[in-house]
């Protein structure tokens, strides 16, 4: 699944205010007997309306700086800041308010509840945020129809195609209008020429104004990025435009 | 709060054998204490606005107390002497006067086992055949349908006549007139004088299946040694009762015999005590079904524990997703501990419904008025609903504190 490579460079928006601000982060667990530093030191900047990749092999700190930026986890040391608000001395709660409001996430393998229908799926985060019944439906079935599935508002996960499964939930991601959109390897899942609908539907998304942020280890997906930045063994190896 | 309700019951919906089969736990638990607590009450409705057990204004003596005999006291009132027919009549004598209507009455109760016969018709197998006196009628409510009541002169004379229910008149004459015919009762030959006007069934069992002879006559055919005679005296009026009976116990105390420094070695009882040693009997009961039933419904909020469990363990992924998208922890815990409510307070509901329903049947057979058990169903309700949140906290605390990466890279 190689989706064919640009022919011509795609245009770089102009870059807004400062979203995410990291400062010489790490990230140790421990295994056992065994230390494991899986983020020695990053420091990234991240502003409104880029598309970022991340590259890595698996082990280089890859998924942890996902679940970071994505307030799923918080550094062992250093500084992250989003929207200005300090991330790593947050409690679950807070970070679950955070993660409510301000990130959208798209996964590999979809995560819709399989025994809700699409609106269902896409209304869950406006459900959390407490949003009332009427908006949560008028907001719901419209994303649905941004993302081109207003025909399959009523239709649960089996009953949907992979493609459309991950439109659903870029849908959910959206819903809640975030700062980011983190998508975990979001095409890992698809063939490839689903793959390259998604990809394009990310292009769209970027154009009106969205910041994305991509965790993949494939180039052919990273570079629909306009912006990759690589890692290896737990530090930022390169940070630079996609072509 | 809405949204949290509509997500566990359909979560529940899934798997709806799993829910059934958990709930059905709750269910028992609930049905027994509901369903004897239901015959109990509506019993004791029905006994306190004026079902009798003795006419009004009797008092009767007897060997035994009415119910709740134990072991441990039966050899006690064993080694007491029996009611004979000449304590019977010298306590007659004593009362003249302050109290005429005095039963006399003696059943064979299965020593021997009675069945009657009228050539080849038989009763069934076990017939309430015993003696008494013409006072029988008033003392037990029952009426004559045709023929003749006893007289002092059946007594006297030792008669063999015989006064019949309506079903030995089913069972032994179903195309004839039995008055003046002849019966057989083990081996013996009675001659039918009247007929028991029908009573239809209380507790259960038929007042209608009974033949009665003479009390002189029945000792003398059945062995006077092995009976004992209860008497039941009516006193003339509800304003001379407390006298009359003061006067009765006495007469009783000369006509057995006892010096004054001796106890009474017999047991007086009226209306109030039966109802009293009813309500006691009743109490024993209920609280055997209330210690019967909590420990089914500790056993059922195990399951519920369990499954909720295994629910948690199964939705893993679900909850990870959830609290990626921002899900507080509180409200993963509420969905969860709702879901274990629901299952409980359903189960529940269900057991109320046919423990209310059983209880009233049951009801129903030994004539009671069928009731719905307010207090009891409330209590079903509230303490279903505690078994929900003490056994689901577990489970939900469980999933609310998962981690959310943890819980989105399970499979």
């Amino acid at each position: 699944m190689s989706p064919p490579a640009p022919v011509e460079a795609r245009p770089v928006r102009p870059v807004g205010p400062l979203v995410i601000a990291i400062e010489g982060v790490t990230k140790l667990y421990q295994m056992g007997e065994e230390t494991i530093h899986a983020l020695r030191g990053v420091s990234l900047e991240i502003r409104r309306n880029e598309y970022l990749a991340i590259m890595g092999p698996s082990g280089s700190g890859k998924s942890t700086l996902m679940n970071m930026l994505g307030c799923l986890d918080t550094p062992t040391a250093g500084k992250y800041e989003f929207n200005g608000h300090d991330v790593a001395g947050m409690v679950d709660d807070e970070l679950a308010e955070i993660r409510n409001r301000e990130i959208g996430f798209v996964f590999q393998t979809f995560n819709l509840l399989p025994r809700s229908d699409a609106l269902r799926n896409v209304e869950l985060p406006l459900i959390y945020g407490g949003v009332p019944t009427h908006e949560r439906h008028e907001r719901a079935r419209q994303t649905l129809i941004d993302v081109g599935l207003g025909n399959r508002i009523h239709h649960k996960p089996n009953e949907l195609s992979g493609g459309q499964r991950q439109r659903v939930a870029i849908a959910r991601a959206l819903v809640n209008r975030p700062s980011i959109i983190l998508a975990d390897e979001p095409t890992g899942n698809l063939d490839s020429k689903t793959g390259v609908e998604i990809l394009a539907l990310f292009n769209d998304l970027y154009e009106k104004g969205n910041t994305l942020i991509v965790v993949t280890h494939e180039e052919s997906v990273a570079r629909h990025a306009r912006r990759i930045i690589r890692l290896h063994d737990g530090l930022i190896e390169s940070d630079g435009p996609a072509y | 709060m809405n949204e949290i309700l509509r997500m566990a019951f359909g979560a529940l919906g899934v798997n709806k054998l799993r829910s059934f089969l958990t709930m059905s736990g709750i269910t028992i638990g609930v049905f027994s204490v509901i369903g004897v607590m239901t015959a109990v009450s509506a019993l004791r409705g029905s006994i306190e606005v004026g079902l009798s057990f003795l006419g009004s204004n009797m008092f009767q003596f007897s060997r035994f107390p009415a119910f709740g005999v134990n072991g441990n006291d039966e050899h006690k009132y064993l080694a007491r002497r029996r009611f004979t027919l000449d304590q019977a009549q010298r306590y007659i004598e004593f009362m003249a006067g302050t109290a005429d209507v005095i039963c006399l009455k003696a059943f064979a109760n299965g020593n021997p086992v009675v069945q009657a016969s009228y050539g080849n018709h038989k009763t069934t197998k076990r017939v309430t055949f015993g003696g008494t006196n013409q006072y029988f009628l008033k003392a037990n409510q029952f009426e004559i349908g045709t023929g003749r009541n006893f007289t002092p002169e059946d007594m006297d004379l030792v008669r063999p006549v015989a006064i019949i229910g309506q079903d030995i008149i089913t069972k032994l004459f179903p195309s004839e007139n039995p008055m003046g015919k002849l019966i057989k009762a083990n081996e013996r030959t009675y001659t039918v004088i009247g007929t028991f006007a029908s009573k239809g069934t209380m507790f259960g069992s038929s007042e209608d299946n009974i033949i009665m002879i003479p009390i002189t006559r029945f000792l003398m055919d059945f062995g006077a040694e092995k009976y004992s005679v209860n008497i039941a005296t009516e006193a003339p009026s509800q304003q001379v009762y407390n006298a009359t009976m003061e006067k009765g116990i006495t007469a009783m105390r000369v006509a057995r015999g006892l010096r004054p420094e001796q106890d009474n070695d017999f047991e007086i009882y009226s209306n109030d005590t039966l109802i009293a040693a009813f309500a006691k009997v009743a109490d024993v009961i209920s609280s055997g079904a209330l210690i019967i039933s909590a420990i089914a419904l500790l056993a059922a909020g195990v399951g519920i524990m369990n499954i909720m469990l295994v629910s948690v363990t199964e939705r893993t992924k679900e909850i990870g997703v959830r609290k990626a998208v921002g899900a507080r922890k509180i409200l993963i815990l509420t969905q969860f501990l709702v879901e274990s409510v629901v299952l409980s307070v359903t189960g529940g509901l269900v057991g109320i419904l046919l423990g209310t329903i059983a209880g009233d049947v049951l009801a129903s057979l030994l004539s009671a008025q069928i009731i719905f058990p307010w207090g009891w169903a409330t209590a079903g309700v509230t303490v279903c609903s505690a078994i929900g949140v003490v056994f689901g906290m577990y489970p939900a605390w469980k999933a609310a504190s998962l981690d959310p990466i943890e819980a989105l890279r399970f499979e």
